[in-house]
């Protein structure tokens, strides 16, 4: 992190929002790992527990009107950029009350109408997606910034480098957020990349700053994109971030994460990121009931998503041909 | 009224759609600066500036994703791939998020753009500058597919294309870039959808698409004078597909011939014999027959690859052959 960045100041409410982005992501998440183990949610969900303070963080730097776009680990993104919990919960169980009207499942959560423009389930496939989001905020002068998370597999696959070079040269508004859990899939990161930080020491193939943070400590990522969103915004171009963190659980469903050592798991567990936020709040002198109260609330609104999933219908029948063309139907002769 | 090439056809056909709607945008390699490698959109940067028109690195991924992102908030952008095969390099984007991401959100998502690219062979480029991949396109759930065989058609299609609020896979051919005919003055707007019957006939239904559309017509010439009347009739656009129009004109001749530039397997005229053979066949008098390229790459060497493609003189062998 820069100097420049870590003298951006945090105000009180800016600190219990990155707290309550993080508890309500936490929630969000643990319960649709409940829900699958019940069985209500079906397919896969790839969860983003341990690396909410990325999501959080950024989530508190942007404003309306600006658009994030998400790898299949986007569930945290999705709900921090203000969709509801109800419709991504809703989503992921693949009810007809869900964001996508349960056709795109866990993978694929999108909200339009709230800047989230997509949750995308190929490695790689949004980040030229979010060149054209930013040149067309860019072309219609809106002032939007897009920011573009991934993981730090994405880094190998040819769509990182001809975005990020696009995106250099013709200095869009975007910022690029490369979540470093250290595991591409199943595989360290170390093992498939000649350098320590896959997308950091990239950076300057593009010329752009090399920027690397600690991406479980939500303060931390909110500097850093302040920084990088106010110089989008500014007309001065892309950044490219990297937030070292580190996912709780394994890649996906399938995936119990045996192929990391007990003390790597051990040593970041320790380093929560909500955790780590709680206790900074209370040293801070911030009051336990306030803490308490947005942990309750949290839960709260995820028991009542959970109720809504619960009480949903699976899809009609008769959603299955509509929705492939803008007539709403699904007709390709006459 | 004017003498118009098909080549010169495509710029005007993306200048009138810039004209009326400032949203509309066009980006590709070497569109802007140069109007193109085979010189088919000179003068529409001068025209419309650097910023709708703009130049891009050889980079297909980024062009298409560019302009997908761009549909999602706004704009109505066109992206040129220079050449069809380099639809393989970015396939992702063109197959699993253009066309899946109205579905997959529920709705949410319109994405109005164009996808153009040069098409098809008879210019001896050898197997990865010169084939005919309509039929890929037309396999994938949320792309429209058109390919003119005009130079009418290709202002018409593009108008029909850029206003339609979904993508679509415009493939205009090299092989016609010089072909002429007078157009007339003014906007032209066509419909996706619409297949045309460029003659009339009797006897037999000839179907074709782009560059194969004057190959049967030259076999419909050439029948005429054994005593054969062949209707021929311009598919245009794959996807929505006019089967109306085809059964109409099959039910009445009772014969159906496919002329395709694609390889054989999965060809566009498999699904239309399909489909004939599902919704007509006690109308038939005798066999559906496709006249394609066979299951090959395409040579370079001349001789080769005139072979390959399907010729005036294939057709009329197949027709006289089964009917």
């Amino acid at each position: 992190m820069t100097a420049e960045a870590a003298a951006i100041e945090i105000s009180d409410a800016t600190r219990l929002e990155l707290y309550r982005g993080m508890v309500r992501a936490r929630y969000l998440e643990k319960r649709a790992y409940d829900l699958f183990m019940e069985g209500l949610v079906q397919g896969t969900t790839h969860l983003g527990l341990g690396q909410e303070a990325v999501a959080a963080g950024f989530a508190a730097a942007m404003r309306d009107g600006d658009m994030i776009l998400a790898t299949y680990r986007g569930h945290n993104h999705t709900l921090l950029r203000g969709a509801s919990m109800a419709s991504l919960l809703g989503e992921c169980a693949q009810r007809s009350i869900g964001c996508c009207k349960g056709k795109g499942g866990s993978m694929h959560l999108t909200d339009v109408s709230k800047g989230a423009m997509g949750s995308y389930a190929i490695v790689g496939a949004h980040l030229p997606v979010a060149l054209g989001t930013a040149w067309s905020s860019a072309m219609r002068g809106t002032g939007e910034v897009t920011a573009c998370f991934f993981g730090d597999g994405t880094t190998n696959i040819g769509a990182f480098h001809e975005s990020l070079n696009l995106a250099a040269v013709w200095k869009l508004p975007v910022v690029f957020v490369c979540e470093n859990n250290l595991y591409m899939e199943y595989t360290p990161i170390s093992a498939v990349i000649p350098v320590e930080h896959p997308a950091a020491d990239r950076a300057s193939a593009y010329g752009l700053e090399s920027i690397v943070v600690d991406g479980n400590d939500a303060d931390a990522v909110y500097q850093v994109a302040v920084q990088a969103i106010d110089r989008a915004r500014r007309g001065e171009g892309p950044s490219l971030v990297e937030a070292m963190t580190y996912r709780h659980k394994g890649h996906s469903r399938a995936d119990p994460g045996k192929y990391r050592p007990d003390e790597e798991v051990a040593a970041w567990m320790a380093r929560d990121p909500l955790d780590i936020y709680r206790a900074r709040l209370e040293s801070l002198g911030f009051p336990k009931e306030i803490i308490e109260e947005i942990e309750r609330l949290a839960l709260a609104e995820v028991d009542d998503a959970t109720a809504q999933v619960r009480a949903a219908p699976p899809p009609d029948p008769d959603t299955l041909l509509t929705d492939l063309w803008a007539n709403g139907g699904a007709e390709w002769r006459n | 009224m004017a003498e118009l090439t098909y080549r010169l056809a495509i710029a005007r056909g993306i200048a009138q759609e810039m004209e009326r709607d400032p949203s509309v945008v066009f980006i590709g390699e070497d569109v802007g600066a140069e109007g193109g490698v085979f010189k088919t959109t000179v003068g529409l940067q001068a025209r419309f500036g650097k910023d709708r028109v703009r130049d891009t690195p050889i980079s297909e991924q980024a062009i298409i994703g560019a302009i997908m992102g761009a549909a999602m908030t706004g704009l109505r952008p066109i992206g040129e791939l220079m050449f069809s095969d380099f639809l393989a390099v970015c396939w992702d984007g063109v197959a699993n998020q253009i066309a899946k991401t109205r579905y997959m959100t529920g709705g949410q998502v319109s994405l109005p753009l164009v996808i153009r690219t040069a098409n098809g062979g008879g210019t001896h480029f050898g197997g990865q500058h010169s084939q005919s991949l309509e039929s890929w396109a037309m396999a994938v759930p949320g792309l429209k597919v058109v390919a003119p065989s005009t130079p009418r058609d290709v202002v018409g299609l593009m108008a029909a294309a850029v206003r339609d609020p979904d993508p679509v896979v415009y493939f205009d051919h090299k092989k016609l870039y010089n072909l002429k005919e007078d157009v007339p003055d003014g906007e032209i707007v066509d419909t996706l959808g619409t297949a045309v019957v460029r003659i009339p006939g009797s006897d037999v239904t000839i179907v074709a698409l782009a560059a194969m559309v004057h190959v049967a017509l030259e076999a419909a010439a050439r029948l005429a004078s054994s005593g054969i009347s062949a209707e021929v009739i311009d598919v245009r656009s794959l996807v929505p597909l006019d089967t109306r129009t085809i059964l109409e004109s099959v039910v009445r001749t009772g014969h159906l011939f496919t002329v395709e530039e694609n390889p054989r397997l999965c060809g566009w005229g498999a699904e239309i014999a399909s489909i004939a053979a599902e919704e007509c066949i006690w109308d038939l008098d005798g066999p559906i027959v496709r006249v394609t390229t066979p299951h090959i790459p395409l040579p370079s060497a001349p001789g080769l690859e005139d072979l390959a493609i399907p010729s005036a003189e294939r057709v009329v062998e197949a027709v006289l052959a089964s009917s």
